[in-house]
């Protein structure tokens, strides 16, 4: 599983961009995206994603339930 | 004020043609930018007062800081760092903040290439326009590579722009060493409280570290670190302000605790700004309805701290991607597209020799005053009235009522006349013809005047001023503010001595709570 932003409620403050320990956040048409290929959940980095602490929206950086749970590689 | 105009046009360069640079002059206004929102607020006072020399020294140009500067010089800011690290309950990110000096995130962003042109573009037009401010959209600290790209870029090609920076604090102790490399002479930091109890009324939360902290331990965490960057900028000799929001039953008494605690850490100006707030900027607070101050409660606060330190009441909250001088926006001549387009020629020399007459001009106003000043020696009174004043800048009274988007007031009594704030209104007069509801309004904004003056005036409005109690005062057009001020407080008291008027106290004054920015 991966996690995705709203882009209705994305407010293209940038801020989640550098937070993202594996780069998968970038800029598309205005608002910001998340490459669900490269989230992680941030786990094995912190302890709760980082995307979602910082963004100043609530609700904006969700759980994406199309993806299966990440799972940390063995 | 001709001579300001040929010499204008000679320093145009290639970015705009003469008409514009005319123009500019035209609309010369002082300091500060567009704002919107109706204020009362800060102003240090007009001379060096008890400030030491080195920092005398280094405000008396800038617009923000010095009252007086702020009639002569400007100062931008570009946006360039959108991102924050921190939620308050005044802000919503995705308008432009009337508390602070910030534009939404939805705003124009700039790269630090494209913000540097603009800063050339813009100073190489306007040239008073000395000082450059990082503020927003966001945290400027929260974004550090952009904004320190942004400095490094205009301290290459334009030295002689001063470089200021407002920071919630936050992260500002792992940024001293790097301000103080950029030689940034000015840091303002939003400091709401120093008791976490109270500050967590006001922030939600902050995100530090790579945790999101909450309630009181946020709040306790933000103080820490404000004070403690406050501290170490302090002692590196980097001049740091105080901004604070006054929010009534909130944190209204607590700031004159903020003021003892910021003050014994060395800011060396506090600016108690009032609270907007209104329903429709989708803020917690505005949802809440909690209230702003009036101007009468923000007024009192400003004085109780006063003792302490200096306050700053001309502060206009500006919008931090605003272009011009006192309460003029001109950002529209500047847009992106226009900025990348022009070419830039940025003449240092003709910048010195323009803000040198302007020197000369500050040198003549205050000579003025202070001769007038004599006339009050030997009067007795307890009389302390305002007045609003109509000006375009240059310390003048030069603006028509109708064409006024602001008003400055002035605290007049046998001591002189002390500048004490200014209040935005909506401009009475659109296209030459006044519209009585907004006449109201402008009635409602300087209701705590006793006189108002003008350049001009028609009779309309000035039957209902003086029906309001306002005297209307058109016989100083396009003299010094002061010195006229003086002299009709004079024949003021005068009259009153002789018995031919009687002195009332006037009512308070509402602080416009409008959206930020109207069409410009
Ligand atoms: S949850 Fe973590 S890994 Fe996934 S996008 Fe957000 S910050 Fe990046
Ligand atoms: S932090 Fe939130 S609002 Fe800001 S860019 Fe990321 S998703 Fe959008």
């Amino acid at each position: 599983m991966a996690l995705k932003i709203i882009a209705s409620q994305c407010t293209s403050c940038s801020a989640c961009e550098p937070e993202c320990p594996n780069v998968a956040i970038r800029e598309k048409n205005g608002t910001f995206i998340i490459d669900p290929k490269k989230c992680t959940e941030c786990i094995g980095h912190f302890d709760a994603p980082q995307c979602t602490a910082v963004c100043p929206v609530d609700d904006t950086c969700v759980i994406d339930t199309s993806y299966p749970r990440y799972q940390a590689p063995a | 004020m001709h001579a300001l105009a040929q010499h204008e046009g000679a320093s145009a360069g290639s970015v705009a043609n003469v008409s514009e640079v005319m123009q500019a002059i035209a609309e010369h206004k002082g300091c500060g930018t567009s704002g919107g929102s109706g204020k009362a607020s800060c102003g240090s006072a007009a001379g060096q007062g008890d400030l030491p020399t080195e920092i005398w020294e280094k405000v008396k140009n800038h617009p923000c800081y010095s009252e007086e500067a702020h009639h002569h010089y400007a100062r931008m800011h570009v946006a360039v760092a959108p991102a924050c690290n921190i939620q308050c309950n005044y802000c919503n990110r995705k308008y432009d903040c009337a508390n602070e000096s910030r534009p939404g995130v939805v705003s124009e962003k700039l790269t630090p290439e494209q913000a540097a042109k603009k800063v050339l573009a813009v100073a190489s037009t306007i040239p008073q326009m000395t000082v450059l401010g990082i503020a927003g959209p966001g945290d400027p600290l929260a974004n550090p590579e952009k904004t320190f790209k942004t400095f490094e870029l205009i301290s290459k090609t334009a030295p002689d722009i001063k470089l200021c920076l407002s920071t919630n604090g936050l992260t500002l102790p792992d940024h001293v060493d790097t301000i103080a490399g950029f030689n940034v002479d000015h840091v303002t930091i939003t400091i709401n409280m120093v008791d976490p109890e109270i500050g967590a009324k006001i922030y939600p939360w902050v995100f530090w570290k790579h945790k999101r902290y909450t309630g009181v331990e946020a709040a306790k965490l933000l103080t820490d670190r404000q004070l403690l960057g406050l501290e170490m900028l302090t002692e590196r000799g980097i001049l740091c302000k105080v901004n604070s929001v006054m929010i009534p039953g909130i944190n209204d008494k607590h700031l004159v605790e903020v003021n003892k605690a910021v003050k014994s850490r060395g800011a060396f100006l506090h600016n108690i700004m009032p609270l907007i707030s209104a329903p429709e900027h989708g803020t917690v607070f505005g949802l809440t309805g909690q209230r702003g101050p009036t101007a009468q409660e923000l007024k009192a606060l400003q004085d109780s701290c006063e003792g302490e330190m200096n306050m700053m009441r001309h502060c206009r909250q500006c919008r931090a991607d605003a272009v011009g001088l006192l309460g003029e926006d001109r950002s529209a001549e500047f847009t992106t597209d226009k900025i990348m387009a022009m070419e830039v020629n940025y003449d240092l020399d003709s910048r010195k020799a323009y803000q040198a007459m302007v020197e000369e001009e500050r040198v003549a106003k205050v000579a003025a005053k202070q001769e007038e000043l004599t006339t009050l020696a030997g009067e007795q009174s307890d009389i302390k009235l305002l007045v609003a004043v109509a000006t375009k800048g240059s310390g003048l009274i030069n603006e028509h009522f109708g064409h006024a988007k602001e008003f400055q007031v002035y605290e007049l009594s046998t001591a002189g006349a002390k500048f004490v704030g200014h209040r935005r209104v909506d401009l009475y007069c659109q296209g030459g013809y006044g519209d009585e509801d907004s006449l109201e309004t402008v009635i409602r904004a300087i209701n705590d005047c006793h006189a108002v003056f003008v350049a001009k005036i028609g009779g309309c409005p000035k039957g209902d001023l003086q029906k309001a109690g306002i005297d209307p005062v058109d016989q100083y057009a396009h003299e010094f503010i002061e010195k006229s001020a003086i002299a009709w407080f004079k024949a003021y008291l005068d009259k009153v001595n002789s018995g031919e008027i009687e002195h009332v106290e006037r009512g308070d004054a509402e602080i416009r709570q409008g959206a930020l920015i109207t069409a410009a």
